[in-house]
């Protein structure tokens, strides 16, 4: 394959240096900063801190209900993820079959991105209300069965619902990019063989979609671990009984509320981490399996 | 008054180098929101109208918590306001930082005589350091009440409220008779039920006189009277006489209170306007002070709600323009305006006096809210009654929100629940006292 490429490298360099420049004051310098409080003991006002090592990643990693945290970040990234990417295929799936009111119904699909994630929060929170909400209906019909401010595991599946669903719109714009991008050619050759709907969608559809669902995986998880924080504050607050304290949503607590800058940083530092990590993993591991066309 | 204009009149044309007409600006930071914000406001426009000399530049900043973390954080960059309203919770790390100019000091600088002596002991103690000198001026203060349902009440043949948790639960179980499903809407409030509530039985939250007298401090709270009350509250909910009703649940206490679902809740007396205008005007109701047990002789309850703290690093002319403005809200005709317009308590004895004098509790809407002060003022403070001083105190009160959820929903029983905060919460303080290493409170 042939590069273009500039022949001066100064040329480049002064090209990229906005870029690179923003990237490190909004990035890179905040990060080198939390870096250095994760191993301190630093005083909100200012007025100094002191080098402490280890202790407060040692006292993280030993804290149970951080483990609970991570476990509950977990879930609710794994759940949002299968759930929004599900959902958002069927949907594309649906608007790329060419159905009646398609048109208005595909901008539809793509507004829920457009909402802030305390707003989605907020929605929810009159949803999944047990004493008005349409979720009262439940308690109608079985009293006391649905209370997510008592039940901690209804309370995490309440986020991840609210936090599956503000994905939806963002995966569908792929997905459906990515199935009306496949050769219109190649579904009629298979219909006129014969194949039915979800045969084709099976066997032509859905491998040719392969490098968008890894795409849409890695972001989706990456989000779900980093921009969890609005729905849970609006939602729930992190309980009942830490149930919902996601790492994202402890790490504000800490940190902004409590004035604990260096537990919060260092939490910071294991969550970026962890998400590095994860997106290590996807790419060593599930990409692989994925076959560029 | 004099000296104070001169000698900022002099600052001004020195440092600022600005025309003699042009007010001195200061900016004051604030937490209030809805109309309680729109009350602050409507002090420094009053403020900015009475005189010419100086002009607050009045932010809203939409709740305490974020009021103290974006001042923190301007601070940093010194791009803070010279006035900020902290709340109790966010004063630990602001005293020992040292970052802030003790009001009573700025008076005393500024040439402006204020009457501390007659400012309320419950709310002096809160407020000053140990040499007894306020460092932040008390502004919207509160305390914690009950408010019932009268209608409900006389239908239980209830003829007064009581002042005992004895009597509370005989007067749930005869509204619960009387056909009230839900005689208490309760929501767990570290505030109420275990600040308060060690107040006024004088009993220890922590020790060192919780907090007051340094910094290696061991909270107590799960071996008191404290452990009592909230397995109380477990068995009152398993019983059926008290409901949860929090706002994740979809109805606030308030709102059930209101709605004329509940008989019972507990709330600051700050509440006290917005009841009065939200209800139902068919909906009779009143306050009483928090009950005390039985055999526990009855102390004062301490002041909540938050004061004005004058920060460091301000100029000379500033800081008489911020003084001038805390002396404008200390003045009785100011503190009647902010009681008139919410539901706060006046803070001075000369306030309250000309308040009773006039009538002003004598009568709809403001009658019940004396009962405040009689709870405030009941004792005067022991050293377990003059406040609670933590670090951490934030974090602390939500690992015992945590730990009381969890046992209210039955994971583990509450006297576990309460060992489990204490522990924790030990640690948060363990690990504020090795931040602050070498310091201790002023």
């Amino acid at each position: 394959m042939r590069r273009a490429y500039f022949k001066t490298s100064w040329i480049a360099a002064a090209l990229v240096a906005p870029q690179l420049l923003i990237i490190f004051v909004f990035f890179y310098w905040p990060s080198a900063q939390a870096v250095y409080w994760a191993f301190t003991l630093e005083q909100p006002w200012g007025g100094g801190n002191t080098w402490v090592g280890l202790q407060n990643f040692r006292n993280i990693l030993s804290d149970p209900y951080y483990w609970n945290s991570v476990r509950a970040s977990f879930l609710f990234a794994f759940g949002s993820t299968a759930l929004a990417m599900g959902m958002a295929l069927i949907l594309a799936l649906f608007a790329d079959r060419q159905l009646r009111g398609y048109k208005a119904y595909r901008l539809a699909v793509i507004w829920p991105y457009a909402i802030a994630a305390p707003a989605v929060g907020l929605a929810f929170r009159f949803i999944f209300a047990p004493g008005a909400g349409l979720f009262s209906y439940l308690n109608t019909l079985y009293p006391g069965l649905w209370d997510p401010s008592v039940s901690g595991t209804q309370a995490l599946l309440m986020v991840t619902i609210a936090g599956a669903w503000k994905l939806v719109s963002y995966n569908f714009i792929f997905f459906l990019a990515a199935l009306q991008s496949i050769p219109r050619s190649l579904t009629e050759a298979a219909a006129m063989d014969g194949a039915s709907v979800m045969r084709r969608m099976r066997d032509i559809q859905l491998p040719l979609m392969a490098p968008t669902f890894f795409f849409i995986l890695v972001i989706n998880i990456t989000d779900s671990f980093t921009d969890s924080f609005g729905i849970v504050d609006t939602l729930t607050g992190g309980g009942p009984a830490r149930a919902t304290d996601l790492m994202v949503y402890k790490i504000y607590s800490d940190g902004f509320r409590g004035f604990d800058y260096s537990g919060a940083a260092a939490q910071s530092i294991i969550l970026m981490g962890l998400v590095i990590a994860l997106t290590f993993v996807q790419f060593r591991y599930v990409e692989r399996r994925v076959h560029y066309t | 008054m004099k000296p104070t204009l001169l000698f900022s009149a002099a600052a001004l044309s020195v440092i600022a180098g600005a025309a003699s007409a042009e007010p001195v600006k200061f900016e004051y930071w604030y937490g209030l929101t809805g109309d309680l914000g729109e009350v602050v406001l409507e002090t420094c426009n009053r403020f900015n109208a009475s005189q010419t000399d100086y002009e607050a530049v009045c932010v809203g900043q939409d709740g305490y918590e974020k009021a103290v973390q974006n001042t923190i954080a301007a601070f940093r960059a010194n791009q803070h306001p010279t006035l900020l309203q902290s709340f109790d919770a966010g004063t630990a790390d602001l005293m020992l930082s040292g970052e802030f100019y003790p009001v009573h000091q700025l008076m005393a600088d500024q040439g402006i005589t204020i009457d501390w002596a007659d400012y309320f002991p419950g709310i002096a103690n809160y407020y000053s350091a140990s040499n007894g000198q306020f460092f932040s001026m008390p502004w919207n203060s509160s305390t914690p009440v009950y408010y019932y349902n009268t209608a409900h009440f006389a239908d239980a043949g209830l003829t007064e409220a009581p002042l005992t948790w004895e009597g509370m639960e005989a007067a749930f179980v005869a509204l619960k008779a009387a056909g009230h499903e839900c005689p208490m809407a309760y929501a767990p409030s570290s505030w109420i039920d275990l600040e308060q509530f060690s107040m006024a039985h004088n009993i220890p939250v922590a020790s060192n006189n919780n907090g007051y007298a340094g910094l290696d401090t061991e909270l107590l709270f799960n071996t008191t009277l404290h452990v009592q009350h909230m397995e109380n509250i477990k068995r009152w909910l398993d019983e059926g006489l008290l409901q949860l009703r929090t706002t994740a649940a979809g109805l606030s206490a308030r709102d059930s209170f209101v709605q004329g679902e509940c008989s019972i809740f507990f709330s600051s007396i700050a509440d006290h306007n917005t009841v009065g205008k939200i209800a139902p005007p068919e909906l009779g109701w009143d306050v009483q002070m928090i009950p005390t047990y039985e055999g526990v002789e009855r102390h004062n309850t301490v002041v909540g709600g938050a004061s004005l703290w004058v920060l460091s690093g301000k100029t000379d002319a500033e800081y008489a323009a911020a003084a001038a403005y805390l002396a404008f809200l200390a003045t009785p005709a100011e503190q009647r305006f902010l009681l008139e317009n919410s539901g706060y308590i006046p803070v001075t004895n000369a306030a309250f006096n000309e308040l009773n004098a006039s009538g002003f509790y004598s009568a709809p809407p403001f009658a019940g809210r004396e009962i405040a002060i009689t709870s405030l003022t009941w004792t005067p403070p022991t050293d377990l009654t003059r406040g609670i001083r933590l670090g951490g105190f934030i974090q602390i009160r939500a690992e015992w929100q945590a730990e009381v959820e969890a046992a209210l929903s039955g994971q583990k029983t509450m006297a576990e629940a309460l060992d489990t905060a204490a522990e924790r919460g030990n640690a948060i303080l363990a690990r504020f006292a090795q931040t602050y290493e070498g310091k201790s409170f002023p």
